[in-house]
């Protein structure tokens, strides 16, 4: 019934002049024989009822869609919490990754994102750069934006095809960390782009203008003036994209991860740049549909330590931007 | 002082190169997946290969010793079941939420609900297909009372959830893009909020709500690992959405690591790659067109 009156009621408030008309309908209130022009009007009612109603199932679809995030998080966290320790991460897989820690993916993931962070981040930059303080509004511009735009949306199952086509097999660097690492850099460029680009453009253009009027040169401005005033902006997009790098699985699966390694515990340096290494996110592919009988509880683990840590890196990355806005100068 | 000065003038060329050569590198990188993909995968184009038949067969039976089958029409009936139902759910929902977080919240609870759903974008895709392996297939199980709960509704519903925060950011945006003068007009003529939203906004909006709608399919049809864990792994035309199903994307994905390299096989999975970039950037293209339109308006 509601839905149908939903349907109706604006139709209806483009025909008849709104209120006015209607009050006169009223009965006259407590003043008297008076005609109270405030008076609440069945149409305004109905109205209210209306907009009520509208809030609500917004409000609604809006809870649905924040409820399951909170139910995802306690529910993985209650099932992982009996594995839970600093053991866990600090242990190889054992036992046909049946038990053990997670200690060699772990680190895979760490040498995966260090290295495609080193690569991307500069171009990232320096693309943004280019974008925000260089180019003019010609067609290659607007290309280079077009690029960027679909870049972002290429399936990370492409780029995955990619890094096997360009990196596995054209540079013949073998499956390997690096080749998995610059298909990953490849992969979150739009992200540092983006971040980078938004931050260059909230640096007033008055800086530029004094700094070029002092004799400065272009790059000049750019690195004395423009980055300073803008690198914490560019940390948020760095930081997006660690955790971005951090939970992909298909760019890497063909690229240089592998299912199992067991290296040296605690060893910091335990992999090459040319050799072949675990990674969080394959590693939960592997243990939760690859090997049969693995404990419940192991693969609940992995889950946490991979989504804890992406959700830790993007908190900081909002509170790194609310302390910004915060503290604003301009 | 003067002979530094005087480097970073000689060095400023240089590095303005590098700056321009970084800026063209997006341009590089796309041209170079498509080349490089297709490179992997153009062999058995030469070789007589049958694009009718990948197409529009539903045969899939790249393993087989003496009768070897390249179709992918299931797999594009695949993807095509479990993005138009996850559509299905994230529009209604993404566009809704952006609505709410865009008109009818304090500005507070705005600040809380935009952290949310950006933390809901962040969450990997393998974390949502072990929750589609585990938690919705138990679901499922128990609700429908079904034999097996990896079927397009699982993926569908996983899918409906890695979209929809993309749909809502795009869409809250272009809301956001609406003059508040539009907003006063609708409130001086005594409209209300919901009024508000469904005569003036949502009209005034409705290209940049469509480019949303758009990227969110672009994702769904994107995306790999959440699709190859929670939708089964049968190679057939869904029925209903209690069946199991294999997208483009999970094909790849499952098959690529036991092809030999440079077998038919091998050469067809790439292709696969092809067509799906080449439908990723269609709707790409599109969506960036349609933004670009209401700029210039």
């Amino acid at each position: 019934m509601m839905t149908s009156q939903m349907a109706k009621q604006p139709k209806k408030s483009d025909r008849s002049t709104p209120d006015r008309p209607s009050s006169r309908h009223v009965p006259p209130g407590p003043s008297g024989g008076v005609e109270n022009p405030f008076a609440e009007t069945p149409f305004g009612r109905r109205k209210r009822r209306v907009e009520f109603f509208a809030k609500a199932v917004f409000l609604l679809m809006t809870l649905l869609i924040v409820f399951p995030l909170i139910v995802i998080i306690v529910y993985l966290l209650y099932k992982a919490f009996p594995i839970l320790s600093i053991d866990f991460l600090f242990t190889n897989p054992t036992g046909g990754m049946r038990a053990g820690g997670i200690w060699a993916p772990l680190l895979g993931t760490i040498y995966l994102v260090v290295i495609s962070l080193l690569v991307a981040s500069p171009v990232g930059v320096l693309a943004a750069v280019y974008l925000n303080e260089y180019a003019r509004d010609t067609w290659l511009t607007r290309i280079i934006n077009l690029a960027v735009v679909n870049l972002a949306g290429v399936p990370s199952i492409v780029h995955a095809l990619f890094g096997v086509g360009a990196f596995v097999l054209f540079s013949g660097m073998g499956r390997s960390i690096l080749a998995a690492s610059l298909t990953l850099a490849i992969m979150t460029l739009p992200v540092i782009i983006a971040a980078t680009r938004e931050a260059l453009g909230a640096v007033p253009m008055a800086f530029r203008e004094a700094c070029w009027n002092l004799g400065a040169t272009r790059w000049q401005t750019i690195r004395r003036i423009v980055l300073p005033n803008s690198i914490s902006g560019i940390l948020t997009g760095i930081i997006l994209q660690v955790s971005r790098a951090a939970g992909e699985t298909a760019p890497v699966m063909f690229t240089g991860v592998v299912f199992y390694k067991a290296i040296s515990e605690g060893d910091l340096f335990a992999y090459g740049l040319f050799d072949q290494c675990m990674a969080l996110s394959m590693h939960l592919f592997t243990i939760s549909t690859q090997v049969p009988n693995v404990p419940d509880a192991l693969p609940y683990g992995t889950a946490v330590v991979l989504l804890g840590t992406v959700l830790m890196v993007n908190a900081l990355s909002i509170c790194i931007r609310a302390y910004l806005r915060s503290r604003k100068k301009w | 002082m003067i002979d530094r000065h005087r480097l970073e003038v000689l060095t400023e060329p240089a590095v303005e190169w590098i700056i321009r050569l970084c800026g063209i590198s997006a341009i590089i990188f796309v041209f170079g997946i498509f080349f490089f993909v297709f490179r992997e995968g153009s062999g058995i184009l030469f070789r007589g290969f049958d694009l009718v038949e990948f197409f529009t067969s539903s045969q899939w039976v790249p393993t087989s010793i003496g009768n070897k089958r390249y179709g992918i029409f299931a797999l594009i009936a695949g993807t095509a079941s479990v993005t138009l139902l996850a559509m299905a759910i994230a529009v209604p929902f993404g566009l809704g939420t952006a609505v709410f977080v865009s008109e009818f919240c304090t500005p507070k609870l705005k600040e809380a609900f935009k952290i949310v759903i950006e933390l809901l974008a962040a969450i990997p895709s393998v974390v949502w297909g072990f929750i589609g392996l585990t938690i919705m297939n138990e679901l499922i199980i128990r609700l429908f009372n079904a034999p097996i709960g990896l079927t397009v509704l699982n993926g569908g519903i996983i899918l409906a959830l890695m979209s929809i925060p993309i749909i809502v950011s795009i869409a809250e945006d272009s809301l956001k893009a609406v003059p508040d003068s539009y907003r006063e007009a609708a409130e001086a003529l005594g409209a209300s909020r919901w009024q508000m939203v469904y005569r003036v906004l949502l009209p005034a909006a409705k290209n940049g709500l469509l480019a949303a709608v758009l990227l969110g399919i672009a994702r769904a049809i994107g995306e790999t690992m959440a699709v190859l864990m929670a939708t089964g792994h049968a190679v057939r035309i869904p029925r209903s959405v209690l069946d199991p199903v294999r997208t483009l994307t999970a094909t790849i994905a499952a098959e690529l690591g036991e092809a030999p390299v440079h077998s038919d096989h091998y050469q067809v999975l790439f292709l696969i790659g092809v067509v799906l970039f080449s439908i990723t950037f269609l709707v790409n293209l599109t969506a960036d067109l349609i933004v670009k339109g209401i700029r210039q308006k």
